[in-house]
């Protein structure tokens, strides 16, 4: 029992510049690999074209937190100022008799809900969607890896892919110009 | 054109030649420096032995931010009455420093967010500092509300909390939108400086030396591994924040601004408040960025060549582009106040406010703001630094008195003379604002010492190596001192 499992987890090459990076990535595209990534030092311009990814869906997710939020503002403001404490200031109306004409007054609580609720969506829904924290990752392994941090560019692609074979996708990244193509195991 | 072409097909010797200088691009980033460069030098600012001079700094101004703790627990057990305020004073200097200092928070959201959505990218250099200088700012604001109430332990009546006595807030208060706009705009605003700092982050995790430093930065960097399928999502929740951010920086000191516009009192009825307040808020922001950024450029001089003279040349143009607006502001309030309104409270409200019992705030006020940032004009004064300074604090204070010209002379002269009063601020007062000071500092002091003051991944992102059409020359690496960089300046 000395010897632990280890599963590949994928295989990664390093480039030396986005120009080298995204030039790869096109090639890796068009070969049909689907589970893989470019990983950066920064959003590279122009990436998800040249990984044939579609656009993020995360706008539409925001957009219901925000409409969340407005609701929520709504109700805040109607349920207590029309029912739960009516008040009447300077004689101006506190029913709903009065349709959107009592509405006015409210209108910056609702309007900084919405924006508070939709923040909260961008940040927690691209949080959740790109499944962190995740503290222990396979990638965190590979010593070299830690440079995406700083000036290289990696593409990993994933065992898990139906095309992976990993002679196959080795020579592939060599193709491409990757350097330090590397086996990447998930546990050290 | 043909000098362009030539520009791109990197001869860049001919380009000098004959391409004038006007239409040559200025570079975001100086000397040419590499992605490597960029995260070392920034990184090292937090990695290395805390330097003498931050020590001196922090122990000059620690002790002066303990001021605020100190005032606010005396405040709050004698009451409120230890502040020099009373009628006609309702509001003096609590809230002209609520103003102060909220309104400087505005400038970080405005190059974080409008200048994003403005695609202005010098600001990739400037927005992490700027963000911390409006968290920090706000922090301050946020006190002088919360113990202006009296009871500050109650100062949770404030939010829509169900109580014992089944009472709930008047929405259609303009106290009540304060408390919800500065409220969300703190809340968005960490929210967005976070999101922002979460590659750096990592940055730091990979390069960290130390276990404690790669569990800290480790936890708060979540896990960041820079996929390009994460940062699709990563760049859309930055930009719809960004496109959040933009009004709600515009709807905070515009409520602010309705805190006194609903009111009948003449000089603060009026419509002109809230455009006026937002370019007021931006013009002393900025001001506070640029006193803030010039000395850390003198601390460590390898940020020369991120925080350029480009970039302080712009700050220096904005603050003269706001400084006009609101230099027209005041020209325009005075015209209606004493020619156009024809309304007898309202001609007396502004020729107190110019003449009255505090004529030389206004003097100040209109010296500061409108006439001091016209210097602007000259690019001379533009690149001295110690010019940039030295205008920058005569904003600071113009902006200061202006909110005390708005709120103090008001009170002071408004209907009936039998109940104006004067005001002198108690020595509580004083030295809570000294205190707010030192402790905006120490706080800004505590982020330059552990996070990155700079955003890396931004700044790596603007240099030409990050276009993905650019052929990467390795003939050239980081070029300490160009000769052709020389010659434009």
């Amino acid at each position: 029992m000395s010897e632990s499992y280890k599963r590949l987890h994928a295989i990664g090459a390093e480039f030396d510049s986005a120009y080298a990076i995204y030039h790869a990535a096109e090639k890796v595209r068009d070969s049909g690999y689907t589970n893989w990534d470019c990983h950066t030092p920064f959003p590279v311009h122009g990436m998800d074209k040249a990984m044939g990814m579609r656009k993020s869906w995360l706008s539409a997710f925001i957009f219901c937190c925000g409409l969340t939020g407005f609701i929520t503002g709504l109700l805040l403001v109607t349920v207590t100022s029309y029912g739960l404490y009516p008040t009447i200031v300077n004689g101006k109306p506190n029913d709903w008799s009065h349709g959107m004409g009592a509405l006015q007054f409210f209108f910056p609580v609702m309007y900084e809900l919405t924006i508070l609720f939709s923040a909260f969506g961008a940040v927690f829904g691209m949080i959740i969607r790109n499944g962190l924290p995740k503290f222990n990752h396979p990638l965190f392994n590979w010593s070299r890896f830690a440079k995406v941090t700083d000036d290289k560019f990696f593409i990993i692609i994933e065992s898990s892919d139906p095309l992976f074979s990993e002679t196959k996708t080795k020579a592939f990244l060599d193709s491409l110009g990757g350097k330090h193509i590397t086996p990447v195991f998930d546990h050290e | 054109m043909a000098d362009i072409a030539q520009q791109n097909s990197g001869d860049e010797c001919a380009v000098v030649l004959h391409c004038p200088p006007e239409l040559k691009k200025i570079p975001l980033v100086n000397h040419d420096r590499s992605l490597n460069w960029i995260t070392e030098n920034v990184a090292s600012i937090c990695e290395e032995k805390t330097r003498k001079y931050w020590w001196i700094a922090f122990l000059i101004f620690c002790p002066i931010a303990l001021l605020v703790p100190t005032l606010l627990s005396y405040q709050v057990a004698n009451g409120v009455g230890v502040w020099g305020e009373n009628q006609p004073f309702g509001w003096a200097w609590d809230i002209t420093n609520f103003v102060f200092w909220i309104g400087i928070g505005h400038a970080g959201t405005l190059i974080s967010a409008i200048l994003f959505l403005t695609r202005q990218k010098w600001r990739t250099s400037i927005n992490r500092a700027a963000e911390a200088m409006t968290l920090f700012a706000v922090m301050c604001a946020a006190l002088y509300p919360g113990f202006h109430v009296g009871r500050f332990w109650k100062a949770w009546y404030l939010f829509p909390i169900p109580n014992h006595m089944a009472i709930w807030q008047n929405y259609r208060s303009p106290l009540l939108w304060d408390v919800f706009a500065v409220s969300t705009y703190f809340t968005v605003s960490v929210l967005f400086w976070y999101v922002g700092l979460i590659p750096d982050l990592a940055t730091l995790r990979d390069r960290a030396k130390s276990k404690i430093k790669q569990w800290g930065y480790g936890l708060a960097a979540l896990g960041w591994r820079g996929g390009n399928r994460h940062w699709q999502h990563y760049e859309m929740a930055y930009l719809i924040l960004a496109g959040l951010s933009t009004p709600l920086v515009l709807s905070v000191h515009s409520i602010v601004s309705f805190d006194f516009a609903t009111s009948v009192i003449p000089g603060w009825h009026t419509t002109i408040f809230p455009p006026y307040f937002v370019a007021g808020a931006i013009f002393g922001g900025f001001a506070m960025v640029l006193t803030l950024m010039l000395p850390a450029r003198l601390f460590y001089p390898q940020l020369d060549d991120m925080i350029t003279r480009n970039h302080v040349d712009k700050m220096a143009k904005i603050i003269l582009l706001t400084g006009s607006i609101v230099g027209y502001a005041y020209l325009m309030e005075l015209f209606v106040g004493l020619v156009y309104s024809g309304n007898f409270y309202e001609y007396n409200a502004f020729l107190n406010r110019a003449t009255g019992w505090y004529y030389w705030h206004y003097i100040a006020m209109m010296t500061c703001n409108v006439v001091i940032p016209q210097f602007f004009w000259s690019k001379r004064i533009r690149h001295n630094y110690i010019w940039v300074f030295v205008i920058c604090q005569f904003v600071n204070a113009g902006m200061w008195y202006e909110r005390f010209v708005i709120i103090g002379t008001t009170l002071a002269q408004d209907f009936l003379p039998s109940s104006w009063g004067h005001y002198t601020p108690s020595w509580v007062e004083v030295f809570t604002f000294i205190g707010t000071f030192g402790m905006f500092t120490t706080l800004f002091l505590i982020f330059m010492r552990f996070l990155p003051m700079i955003t890396i991944f931004e700044v790596k992102g603007v240099i030409p190596a990050a276009d993905p059409h650019h052929k990467p020359d390795h003939s050239h690496g980081d070029k300490a001192a160009q000769p052709k960089e020389a010659a434009v300046h």
